[in-house]
């Protein structure tokens, strides 16, 4: 599991790692070939990620997990019905 | 992970899902402020602004074996989340000598694919083992 983050007044955020700094259409750009990447047989795109668990502020990197099974699950958002 | 702030992720596990789950959610709750990882994982919602019920199995080497995205009013199906990951667990163990037929489970026959069953697939497995 990763690190605790110090929390201050601003959200923390992630992103994808190794990312470079681009034009905002250079981005949409690649964000689009990017997407057409997701295959199954192919690897998971990094990225770290603020995150809550039991109690602690974390920053979570997919790589990390390297070695174990993971899933990853996206929803819509918090206090969402389902 | 959604794109709701940690902040408001503490909110919700401590004032509604530790309620439902004791102890509060196990793992890590985590945050994409924007959509920057959905969009790469294809999931982000542009005209929401939010993730789709987006579900990807990451193997040990970080390779994605499978996903599921299905759109925000239909919740998922956790035993069969569970149940792929088995079968997965199980090839990968057996080093690709054998694959899970539909509607494997954990105690069901497995096919050894090989020159010896083509064409005899219907000798060893019935379409009835497909269900439960």
């Amino acid at each position: 599991m990763g690190e605790e983050i110090k929390v201050g007044c601003a959200r923390p955020t992630g992103g994808p790692v190794g990312e470079t700094v681009q034009t905002q259409e250079e981005k949409t750009a690649i964000v689009k070939e990017v997407k057409a990447m997701i295959t199954v047989g192919k690897k998971a795109p990094d990225f770290t990620a603020p995150a809550y668990h039991k109690g602690k502020f974390i920053s979570v990197q997919l790589s990390e997990y390297l070695g174990k099974w993971v899933i990853l699950c996206f929803y819509p958002g918090d206090f969402t019905f389902v | 992970m959604s794109v709701d702030s940690v902040f408001v992720h503490k909110m919700w596990n401590d004032h509604e899902l530790s309620k439902m789950v004791k102890g509060g959610v196990p793992f890590a709750m985590l945050s994409d402020g924007g959509g920057k990882v959905g969009s790469i994982y294809g999931v982000y919602l542009e005209d929401a602004g939010v993730e789709a019920r987006g579900r990807f199995l990451i193997d040990p080497d970080g390779v994605i074996q499978g996903y599921e995205v299905l759109t925000p009013p239909v919740g998922r199906n956790i035993s069969e989340t569970f149940r792929q990951i088995q079968a997965f667990q199980h090839v990968r163990n057996s080093q690709g000598t054998e694959a899970t037929p539909s509607g494997w489970k954990p105690g069901k026959i497995t096919l050894k694919p090989g020159p010896d069953l083509v064409g005899k697939v219907w000798e060893v497995w019935k379409t009835s083992m497909a269900f439960d």
